[in-house]
């Protein structure tokens, strides 16, 4: 099987000529209809036979071929007069602007030419004018399409070259259609509707009235009619030539179809995002491919996909038939049941469905040099996405595992990098097709290969949520196992070896988590709470384990140093043990963990009147012009400033207040200190009061003249009148509140939708002015063009992913940052 | 192999993308807030906003802001480093006195309001050689201690211009004109940074008058306004600006983003000595292929101007080879070595 690979090495542009259009020609189109009463295609008509075939059945009256094996085939139009093509008349122009009319040569510089003779001849130079979209005109008089063409056709090449124009491929005069090329018919299939009536495609459309305008032209001509009719088709006829060609043209009313909907004509089918580039040509459509919603499962392997079985049945994997696997590959044909094969590959290219009558005959023809397709089974190798794709790790590979059920099933470690989540997300899988490809994803592309992010070096796929609690309570000191226990939770996590237990018989969480840990792992780090955690070479001394020591300092430096296998290892055994634990004891958040003490309540009444009294003085000092203004602000500014001050002074009190009653058994504030969900505001809001809520950083002030609701008097000033929200969640809201709460709740929606749209775009430009560069063999960083663009790839050749330089940074979530 | 080797670079790794996602994925994550600086200027953009703002390289920045520091000498004393940031402040006619024309008289009369004046100290003889200036050849009369008469007739070189059109266009010019201060600095402010050296902070543009003041450390000032750093500092300057500026919007938000990603974004826009946007008029309007310029933005534009000049795409690009549907001349897809199946 000897396959020649052909390459494209270069593609290049340029103009057709008249007589190249006519070669390339497979048939004169000169009637403007399709097809005739039996349902067959006119000769001479748009859809002739010989452009090519779209009926099943007929053959191509060219090359003979079917309709899948037909190519197509170009015709032409003999048009009676030239026309200007649109998008060249802006070329058009200048070379009319800069050769003389006389003797055709390019006139350069100065010199005689300010004095409107050509310095070649002498000759007057006239004055042209230009007006969109093909009109010209010549010391104001309107040329005649066929002048312009003689003109431009006596300018010698070697002045054209001047011009930038390679006379070679693009002759100036070959912009003036006298022939026009008419498209395959399978560029532009007419559709047949449930009536059986045929619908013609825009460009069909398009073309019929272009020959109509042509005939009746060449029938004035020939019938000796007044110049003025004749000139008025031929506009009429430069007019439809030029929808044709873009029916957007400015100063030119777009074709219009029956309906009134404007005709997508060739510019429209090329440009734009759902346009032949964008949507077509890099928006490529795959086979072996599956989508589905998905679902969690922390019971597989960060690394491992779940298939339901129908996926698995329906997708493919191409096995090559060869000596050493001749016999596996037989089974596959043999057998009837689940991981079987599908199809045979001869080398002829023949593609056989093994139906299951024919297997056992088919098992024995089998050949080395064959090859089969088998369906998906546990350990393939996929391509897992979910859109927007906008990094790399947006696409990863993983390992199959058919699981029950119509969903795919994800651990949920791995859905950071997706930035999914299980409300009914859907998510696509690709089957890869070569063994290239196969090990191109299982060395470069694989989930544990990701943990770490490019973009800032630090773990992205990292212990979330539940098992950054679960960490902390397994690590805390006081946290003990019996040996059943201990022996239940090690065999989750992959270890058949139980250590020393204490004198007391029990297995302390610190030793039993420890064993995870890799030998050589040393850690000093302050938790988010504020004690100390060692690690000793692996050991776990002292502290309690939460986010910051999970992800950034144990993960991270398994991963640098122990490779990612073992970084995965880790995170599944830790997560799926802890969650173990976890689950044994239970943890759980209800409204008492939001409700306060009474004498609490009472100092977060004190904290919002003192924060009204302050507010209220601050008003008053404005009013009475007391309040000493800041520079650069006016005075109402100061006093919306120092209100907001107040505000979230009020707020930052109530939040201490809030913390220490609620204390550090509160599971809730647990889970905000550790990192493992929440914030403190959040707590704040639901037990306490939600606080000053804002538009544009401002506090509230529109909806009615002077007010934010009706009933509010005119120029209110106030806190609660201006947004000061001092209910609780837990308490509920008053309607006012209620109101001012969606205010700032609707900005925040707003805002996310505006992002969205102007983060993509500006995505695209970066990504579309960026996409060449790559670190050449030298590090040296080039361009398409080869040119350098760094000489050491960021100054030190370092990978970011594993050169990290970036401090580690604890994200706070937008949702938690739009409320404050 | 230590963890410094096992660190390098992958050769032919898609650096360029990985630093575009990476500069463009948190976009999602970023507020539009805006920022305040006390007294020289509000809704100085960050996050998102100024990030487009910085990749756009626009001409100007929606709030140019200078920091500059004065020479050692100069700096301790704050109210020497206010003296000169009042001097430093631009300020118009208008801000300090009322301009109108009286078209029966054909004069304009220049009214000083005292408390304005004296608040941003500005003596009427300034006023003066403002106003004289920018008459030139007309007469001014002063007519009490605080308030000016220009004189406007028919004067050379204006033409056939009626005298009232001179007399608008005059007044306008005239509230317009600068007393004092460096033109574009709209406000400066002395602040003190962390180390407690004084400096002004000062909204607007122009650095290079500032820098031909003789306090001025011309070493230490700095604008976000990057375009102005090209002009005045020249490439490297406003390379090391769009780093510094793009690393700040990330920091501000937050986001970890690797410096070698910017730093390749920087390179990548000023690697041609021009400081040059990512759009369609900057560095994605110029790539090597046709094809990928199409298939960016103005298709048909590129297409049309590819005919005519004879161009050829050598499909040198991602987007080019993707559409012609080849392997992309990227990462694995540069190796060419294979494996043959008869050995």
């Amino acid at each position: 099987m000897e396959d020649i690979e052909k390459v494209i090495g270069k593609v290049k542009f340029s103009l057709f000529s008249p007589e190249m259009v006519r070669k390339i020609s497979g048939a004169r189109i000169i009637i403007p209809d399709t097809y005739d009463d039996d349902g067959y295609p006119i000769d001479g008509g748009l859809v002739d036979s010989r452009l090519g075939v779209v009926d099943p059945g007929l053959r191509c009256k060219t090359c003979g071929g079917r309709v899948k094996e037909c190519p197509g085939h170009f015709g032409h139009i003999e048009l009676v007069r030239p026309v200007i093509h649109v998008e060249f008349s802006k070329y058009i122009y200048s070379v009319l602007k800069s050769s003389c009319p006389e003797c055709k040569r390019v006139v350069e510089g100065s010199g005689r030419k300010a004095k409107g003779e050509c310095p070649n001849c002498g000759a007057k130079i006239p004055d042209i004018k230009f007006l969109k979209p093909a009109t010209f005109f010549k010391d104001n008089v309107q040329m005649l399409s066929t002048d312009i063409r003689d003109w431009l056709a006596g300018v010698p090449n070697d002045d054209l070259r001047k011009l930038g124009y390679d006379p070679d491929f693009a002759r100036p005069e070959w912009a003036i259609l006298s022939v026009l090329l008419v498209p395959p018919v399978n560029i532009r299939p007419s559709i047949t509707l449930e009536s059986g009536e045929r619908s013609e495609d825009d460009l069909t459309h398009k073309l019929v009235d272009i020959i109509r305008i042509n005939q009746k032209l060449e029938a004035n001509i020939n019938a000796g009619a007044p110049q003025l009719i004749i000139e008025d088709l031929w506009e009429l006829l430069q007019y439809q030539v030029t929808t044709y060609m873009n029916n957007e043209t400015a100063n030119s009313p777009p074709a219009r179809h029956r309906s009134g909907r404007a005709l997508k004509t060739l510019a429209q089918r090329l440009k734009g995002k759902e346009g032949r580039f964008r949507y077509n040509l890099l928006g490529k459509r795959v086979n072996f491919s599956a989508r589905t919603v998905i679902s969690p499962d922390p019971c597989l392997r960060i690394d491992e996909v779940g298939v339901p079985p129908a996926i698995a049945e329906e997708l493919t994997v191409p096995m090559e038939v060869t000596e050493w696997n001749v016999e596996e590959c037989k089974k596959y044909v043999r057998t009837k049941e689940y991981p079987k094969g599908l199809y045979i590959l001869r080398p002829d290219g023949k593609k056989l469905k093994i139906t299951d009558e024919m297997r056992e005959q088919m098992a024995e023809e089998l050949k080395v040099g064959w090859a089969i397709e088998r369906q998906l089974q546990n350990g393939d190798i996929v391509l897992f996405n979910r859109q927007p794709s906008l990094h790399r790790i947006s696409m990863m590979a993983h390992e199959v595992r058919v699981v029950p059920g119509r969903t795919f099933r994800l651990n949920p470690t791995v859905t950071a990098p997706y930035n999914a989540d299980y409300d009914g997300d859907e998510m696509n899988l690709h089957v890869l097709q070569t063994q290239e490809a196969q090990a191109e994803a299982r060395y470069l592309m694989k989930v544990e290969d990701q943990i770490i992010s490019p973009r800032h070096g630090h773990a992205i796929i990292k212990p979330q949520e539940d098992h950054v609690s679960a960490s902390y309570f397994f690590t805390k000191d006081g946290t003990e196992f019996t040996k059943e226990e201990a022996s239940k939770l090690l065999m989750i996590a992959g270890i058949r070896e139980l250590p020393k237990p204490n004198k007391d018989g029990m297995y302390e969480g610190k030793r039993l988590f420890s064993l995870l840990l890799p030998k050589g792992l040393n850690v000093k780090v302050k938790s988010k709470l504020g004690e100390e955690i060692v690690i000793k070479d692996g050991e776990l001394i002292k502290g309690a384990v939460e986010s910051r020591a999970l992800e950034g300092e144990m993960l991270e430096q398994i991963f640098v140093k122990q490779g990612s296998q073992a970084a995965q290892k880790f995170l599944d055994s830790v997560t799926s043990m802890c969650l173990e634990a976890l689950s044994w004891n239970g943890m759980s958040v209800s409204m008492k963990n939001y409700s306060l003490s009474a004498n609490a309540d009472k100092k977060v009444k004190d904290i919002e009147d003192k924060a009204n009294r302050e507010i209220e003085n601050l008003i008053m000092q404005y009013k009475n012009g007391k309040l000493e203004r800041s520079p650069g602000l006016t005075l109402k500014e100061t006093l919306e400033g120092n209100i907001m001050m107040v505000a979230s002074k009020a707020r930052e009190d109530v939040g201490k207040v809030v913390e220490s009653d609620l204390g550090m058994d509160n599971t809730s504030i647990i889970m905000a200190k550790i990192g493992a969900r929440g914030s403190l505001l959040n707590a704040i809001q639901m037990s306490a009061m939600l606080g000053q809520q804002a538009v544009r950083s401002k506090r509230l002030a529109r909806g009615y003249k002077g007010r934010t609701l009706p009933f509010y008097k005119r120029g209110a000033l106030t806190g609660r009148e201006r947004g000061f929200v001092f209910a609780s969640f837990r308490k509920g809201l008053r309607a006012d509140d209620f109101f001012h709460h969606s205010m700032g709740g609707r900005e925040s929606l707003v805002n996310t939708a505006i992002r969205t749209a102007r983060s993509g775009y500006m995505q695209r430009r970066l990504i579309h002015a960026m996409q060449d560069l790559v670190v050449d063999d030298d590090f040296a960083v080039k361009n398409g063009r080869g040119a350098i663009i760094q000489f050491a790839y960021g100054g030190d050749t370092k990978d970011p992913m594993l050169a990290t330089s970036t401090k580690f940074v604890d994200v706070t979530k937008q949702d938690d940052l739009d409320t404050v | 192999m230590d963890n410094n080797k096992k660190a390098i670079i992958n050769p032919y790794s898609a650096a360029g993308i990985v630093a575009a996602q990476s500069l463009g994925e948190p976009g999602t994550q970023m507020t539009m807030r805006t920022f305040h600086y006390a007294g020289v200027a509000e809704h100085v953009p960050t996050g998102l906003p100024r990030l487009i703002e910085l990749v756009d390289s626009k001409k100007e920045p929606k709030k140019p802001l200078i920091n500059i520091y004065l020479k050692s000498a100069y700096s301790r004393s704050e109210t020497k480093v206010r003296e000169v940031a009042d001097e430093l402040e631009s300020i118009l006619l208008s801000e300090v006195a009322d301009v109108t024309e009286e078209m029966g008289k054909r004069i304009i009369r220049v009214i000083m309001r005292p408390e304005d004046a004296k608040a941003l100290h500005v003596t009427s003889s300034m006023v003066e050689k403002a106003i004289k200036k920018t008459v030139v050849t007309l007469d001014v009369e002063k007519e009490e201690e605080r308030t000016f008469v220009v004189k406007v007739k028919k004067a050379a070189g204006t033409g056939d211009e009626p005298v009232l059109k001179i007399l608008r266009k005059l007044t306008g010019k005239l509230a317009k004109t600068l007393v004092k201060g460096i033109a574009g600095i709209k406000r400066a402010v002395v602040v003190r940074d962390k180390d407690g050296e004084h400096f002004i902070r000062a909204s607007g543009f122009n650095i290079r008058d500032v820098v031909l003041r003789d306090e001025v450390d011309s070493t230490r000032i700095y604008t976000n306004n990057v375009m102005e750093l090209w002009k005045i500092f020249g490439i490297e300057a406003a390379r090391k600006a769009l780093v510094f500026e793009i690393t700040q919007v990330m920091e501000m938000q937050n986001l970890a983003v690797d410096p070698r990603h910017i730093m390749l974004l920087a390179d990548a826009m000023c690697a041609d000595g021009k400081v040059k946007s990512i759009g369609r008029h900057g560095l994605s309007g110029e790539k090597a292929g046709v094809l990928g310029r199409a298939a960016f933005e103005e298709t048909i534009k590129h297409l049309v101007n590819a005919a005519v000049t004879a161009e050829e795409d050598n499909l040198v690009g991602v987007t080019e080879n993707i559409i012609v549907g080849q392997t992309i001349p990227i990462g694995t897809g540069k190796i060419k070595l294979r494996m043959r199946a008869d050995k």
